[in-house]
């Protein structure tokens, strides 16, 4: 749930620094739907890196090429690179 | 010249074309230098194709130009004529007038934070294609680009459609990429170019798999192998390929064979003899990349200082490495930093941090960005009297706050890291290295 809960957190720091208000962070939420734009998810990247030491998206791997486009690809993006920490569940699909 | 294909206009509804009844026709910007700063990109396109061979100077504004700085730039480019709504359209003109070889002036960031003026003729802005689009395509081409069209990219991309006669659908300045992007599927777009982080944000975006292009077009910013391996996994039937290409020197060369940086086989001095002599030559001097081609723009507007030097050479600033038989892009000499296609140059940003008084000095750096290509990053040296803990902490939050008030939000630091003392013992341009 580390991963998790850092993705989370991260994400609602910098809408409250943009003075943002965020919809409900469900796993189902298309990131592109939720407000953030290019430059805040590269904040949250690059503060993610600083915190978790990875960054899933400067090597996204030959077999799992494909981008996140909701919250809950964006966590298992992470989870998956972070050493397959999937394990807690919790996800609807 | 063409006329105007009528699908340029088709790309929307008719509504702000129609609505304005008050704009002049074309016949009263003869002659004149006028700055065409319609919010609308296809009322835009519109205007520009109209009045190209009419006016004297055509002046391209961005919609991200408020209104507020549009009379500077109109000042320095002595503009005599404004199109701030949609043209009306001049039912017997059915072609482009010649009277005037058009000086179409791009605006392009610049150190102050003032854009810079580039002067552009259609000659050097479809050099690159001219030729290629007499001959008709093999199957239909529907161009699409993310970038507006206003800009350098998204231009080229304009007056390839126009000349070749092929539809375009033009995002407009408050179309998000999945919105453009479920329009470009239906309008069944099969060339589409924008910069890295248009792609990355396009790739997470569920629209993605709305489009089935042939084309996939990066430029603008460094590509780097993990966005390159991505739109060839999402869109295998398409040629993925990287541009390189700035408002100054033009299109350098495209390379498609998905690996990040270009083969050095493409520096002139390494063309094998006899080899067709391409119409743009590259070099590396001193590190940084060199284009000699007609695709250059003709000046700075301001003092008309030339692009390119007295041989026709322009140095791009942008560094190179040659690891084997593969050239590498390692930023900006200057410290440019390209957040997403925006420039940041760190001088601004620095002038803004320095307003603090706690701060003594600060060096504002390029750090790498897998979303943006580059996010700002800050190093700051605060006066002695700062303690390091809460006294920190709370500069940091004054210095954000700063910047918020005097920058757009590419440009505030992503990052800032407070440090003992700058590296003086690399100065100048090497420091601004990241």
């Amino acid at each position: 749930m580390a991963v998790r809960a850092d993705v989370i957190a991260q994400i609602r720091q910098v809408a409250e620094d943009n003075g943002q208000q965020l919809p409900p962070l469900t796993d189902e939420l298309v990131l592109l739907d939720s407000g953030l734009d290019s430059l805040s998810i590269a904040i949250i990247v690059a503060r993610l890196e600083e915190r978790l030491g990875i960054d899933p998206f400067s090597d996204p791997g030959a077999d799992e090429a494909a981008y996140p486009v909701t919250l809950g690809d964006f966590i298992r993006f992470y989870e998956r690179a972070a050493g397959g920490r999937v394990a807690e569940s919790g996800y609807t699909h | 010249m063409n006329e105007l294909p009528a699908d340029v206009l088709r790309n929307r509804d008719t509504r702000t074309s129609a609505a304005r009844g008050h704009a002049d026709s074309t016949a009263a910007f003869a002659g004149r230098s006028v700055l065409v700063a319609v919010h609308d990109a296809t009322a835009a396109a519109a205007a520009l194709f109209a009045l190209n061979g009419i006016a004297r100077r055509l002046v391209v504004c961005t919609p991200d130009i408020i209104p507020e700085a549009r009379g500077e730039i109109a000042r320095r480019a002595g503009v005599d004529a404004v199109v701030d709504a949609p043209l009306r359209s001049d039912g017997h003109r059915r072609h482009c007038s010649t009277d005037w070889l058009t000086e179409w002036v791009l605006l392009t960031s610049g150190t102050s934070g003032a854009p810079k003026l580039v002067v552009h003729t259609i000659a050097t802005l479809t050099a690159a294609f001219a030729s290629s689009v007499l001959a008709p395509p093999a199957r239909p081409i529907v161009w699409g680009t993310f970038y507006d069209i206003r800009r350098y990219g998204g231009l080229q991309i304009l007056l390839r459609a126009w000349l070749s006669g092929a539809p375009i659908v033009i995002r407009e300045p408050d179309e998000s990429i999945g919105d453009y992007l479920a329009r470009a599927g239906a309008s069944r777009v099969t060339h589409l170019s924008g910069t890295p982080s248009h792609w990355r944000r396009a790739l997470m975006s569920p629209d993605a798999r709305s489009i089935a292009p042939r084309y996939v077009r990066l430029s603008g910013e460094v590509a780097d192998q993990a966005v390159l391996t991505a739109l060839k996994a999402r869109y295998p039937e398409a040629r993925v390929a990287h541009a390189f290409a700035s408002t100054e020197a033009g299109l350098g060369f495209e390379v498609d064979d998905g690996l990040e940086g270009f083969p050095a086989s493409l520096l002139t001095s390494n063309a094998s003899p006899g080899s067709r002599q391409a119409d743009v030559e590259i070099a590396v001097v001193d590190g940084s990349l060199r284009l000699r081609s007609p695709r250059t723009a003709l000046c700075y507007l301001d003092d008309n200082t030339p692009i390119a030097d007295a041989v026709g050479w322009v140095d791009t600033g942008d560094m190179i490495e040659r690891r084997g038989d593969r050239c590498h892009f390692l930023g900006r000499r200057s410290g440019l930093i390209n957040v997403g296609g925006l420039k940041v140059y760190p001088e601004e940003v620095e002038a803004a941090i320095n307003r603090h008084p706690a701060v003594r000095a600060s060096l504002v750096r390029s750090t790498r960005s897998s979303i943006t290509g580059s996010l700002v990053a800050a190093d700051v040296v605060l006066q002695p009297h700062v303690d390091g803990g809460g006294g920190a902490a709370a500069c940091r939050r004054e210095i954000v706050d700063l910047c918020r008030r005097a920058l757009p939000p590419h440009k505030i630091p992503a990052t800032i890291r407070f440090v003992a003392a700058l590296d003086v013992s690399a100065t100048g341009k090497v420091a601004r290295r990241a």
